[in-house]
């Protein structure tokens, strides 16, 4: 989307790349939660003391030393339930690249690379794409088929291919006609040597950094969906199910919705912050 | 220009060709309709009788094209919850989704377009730096959640403004804010960006050099130069807007075009979700033919 990268493409400033650092500090301590969700957790985070609802997290008065961040309105306790939403944040936002990346990179090579007829109808294949309303489109499928993390994953995966086409088209057209390409044709290549040796690596540092803001977009959707009530199914703990689970109870003690709030913004900040910096790195362009 | 306009317009009735399928095929996917819309506790026989009422024992393709024929001529079917026609059922919705989409890109445009040139003429200041961290941070900002945030600092501990309803001018304020961060941060980018490239051009060293003043230059000049992707892109958020209003007609309680679909699907409503569908994707079309067009007049090159 950003245009701003083509101008900006100066020289890196020291602050870009503290703010990479920063965005790779935050991506790397999710990947761990995300991971080790289930050493990590300090109790279960299923298990419901109703006698214990809504303990207050540690910087308020009347904190149960226990319950570093508080209980829930079941008296789950808020820092397991947190640690793993990280884990589905991460799995989902992750699972839904691969699909999205596996039919927008296809369909963007195979228009970028032949042209034509072919191009033309990726290009209307887009044009089509973006038409549509993701949310409403999710929404609808999710509540005819019913809640289920691999419908969720399917159907985000199948909506959101629009910009990893839209980058591989480009940047494949600009590989296409490239000296080391001919080189390769005259040398006899197939057509499937071409594609898989010379262009898919030479585009694949743009489709690296596409994939970085998809997973973002991708959890920052899942979070949408679960909070609409039409995502992942409870008592699986998103963190959009989290905040619309506490919405009740959040003009009374808003950091029920605070703390998950929190957690969600700065994992897709952080991955942003370690896509734009990738973006510097490798000098590529993203914008459609 | 003829010939421009053609082809846009061919593209887009094919577009929205394709979408039309899309929605019936959509509505389609449970399989079994008429068992949806019964419910867990009904009789083989009421689920015949709904099969019956609704047409859903004819042939798929003779429901499509029945659909498609009816659509063209304004007719989008009729509600199964609300007993009433669904263009109706749009119609009345459609006001409150409008003014709540163009409440948020006024409000965008009014935020980006001026931190873009700010940006832009400052560039590698610390203040161009804070611009586009501020378009970070938009950027990972989850609506629904801002949305929260808003209504309990002013609506319950400042008591500023009314936290859900449409009764007055105030309703469409924090819902309109929220929807413009989605937009802002993409609009001040593209505006900056616009600027940047838009100063470093020759004819911008021409009117320096004619010794035209400073704002003459920016405004005149740089910026209607800038203003051309800025515009198209504001046409084309306002599409996305109107489809991610669902969200915040949701969490203030709105009953625009949005929460009518978020309610359909809960009910198994599918003539409703399927119009909704539709409707917001041509919306969408005829935004970005509009973006097209406007870009054509403004800049006479892109008329091929």
């Amino acid at each position: 989307m950003s245009a701003a990268t083509m101008v900006n493409a100066g020289p890196k400033r020291g602050w870009k790349s503290l703010s990479t650092w920063i965005g790779a500090v935050i991506v790397g301590a999710a990947m761990i939660c995300a991971i080790a969700a289930p050493l990590l957790v300090p109790h279960d985070p299923f298990a419901q003391d109703l006698a214990k609802r809504l303990q207050v997290p540690f910087w308020m008065a009347g904190t149960d030393p226990a319950h570093l961040l508080g209980t829930d309105q079941l008296g789950r306790d808020y820092l397991s339930r947190l640690i793993w939403g990280c884990r589905i944040s991460m799995l989902i936002g992750v699972t839904v690249t691969v699909v999205s990346g596996l039919i927008g990179i296809t369909i963007g090579v195979l228009g970028g690379f032949f042209g034509g007829r072919i191009d033309d109808a990726v290009l209307f294949a887009i044009t089509t794409r973006l038409s549509i309303p993701v949310v409403l489109v999710a929404l609808a499928v999710v509540g005819l088929l019913g809640t289920s993390m691999t419908l969720l994953v399917l159907t985000l995966g199948l909506l959101l291919w629009d910009r990893f086409a839209v980058v591989a088209r480009s940047t494949t057209m600009q590989v296409r006609n490239l000296d080391f390409v001919a080189a390769a044709w005259c040398a006899g290549c197939s057509r499937f040597q071409v594609l898989s040796r010379e262009v898919l690596p030479n585009i694949a540092s743009h489709l690296v950094v596409v994939a970085t803001l998809e997973v973002a977009l991708a959890i920052l959707l899942e979070a949408t969906l679960s909070f609409l009530g039409l995502g992942v199914p409870p008592p699986l703990p998103s963190w959009g199910l989290m905040i619309a689970e506490a919405k009740d109870y959040m003009f009374f003690s808003p950091w029920v919705i605070v703390i998950p709030g929190v957690a969600l913004f700065t994992l897709v900040l952080g991955i942003n912050l370690l896509g734009d910096g990738l973006r510097d790195l490798f000098g590529a362009r993203t914008d459609t | 220009m003829l010939n421009f306009l053609t082809r846009r317009l061919i593209v887009a009735f094919l577009v929205a060709a394709t979408v039309m399928t899309l929605a019936f095929v959509l509505t389609r996917l449970s399989g079994d309709l008429a068992t949806s819309i019964a419910g867990a506790n009904a009789t083989q026989a009421d689920i015949e009788a709904i099969r019956k009422a609704y047409g859903l024992d004819r042939p798929v393709l003779t429901q499509f094209f029945d659909w498609v024929g009816r659509a063209l001529t304004g007719d989008l079917g009729n509600s199964y919850f609300f007993q009433t026609r669904v263009s109706t059922l749009i119609a009345e919705r459609m006001p409150v989704t409008l003014t709540l989409g163009v409440t948020g890109l006024v409000i965008a445009l009014f935020v980006s377009i001026p931190l873009g040139i700010l940006a832009a003429v400052r560039e590698g200041t610390s203040f161009d730096r804070a611009v586009q961290m501020v378009a970070l941070l938009g950027q990972a900002m989850p609506s629904f959640w801002l949305g929260l945030l808003l209504m309990i600092t002013f609506g319950l501990q400042l008591g500023w403004l009314p936290i859900s309803g449409t009764g007055s001018w105030q309703n469409f304020v924090m819902p309109g804010v929220v929807l413009a961060f989605s937009a802002i941060p993409a609009l001040t980018r593209l505006t900056r960006a616009g600027m940047i490239q838009a100063m470093g051009s020759d004819y911008i060293r021409t009117a320096r050099a004619k010794g035209l003043s400073r704002a003459s230059i920016l405004l005149k000049h740089a910026l209607r130069n800038a203003a051309i992707p800025v515009v198209a892109i504001a046409a084309v958020q306002l599409g996305f807007m109107l489809g991610g209003s669902i969200v915040i007609e949701q969490v203030f309680a709105l009953h625009g075009v949005g929460f009518l679909a978020w309610e359909s699907i809960a009910k198994n409503d599918f003539p409703v979700v399927q119009a909704v569908v539709l409707v917001l994707a041509v919306i969408y079309v005829a935004l970005t033919m509009v973006a097209d067009l406007m870009n054509a007049v403004l800049d006479p090159r892109l008329r091929v």
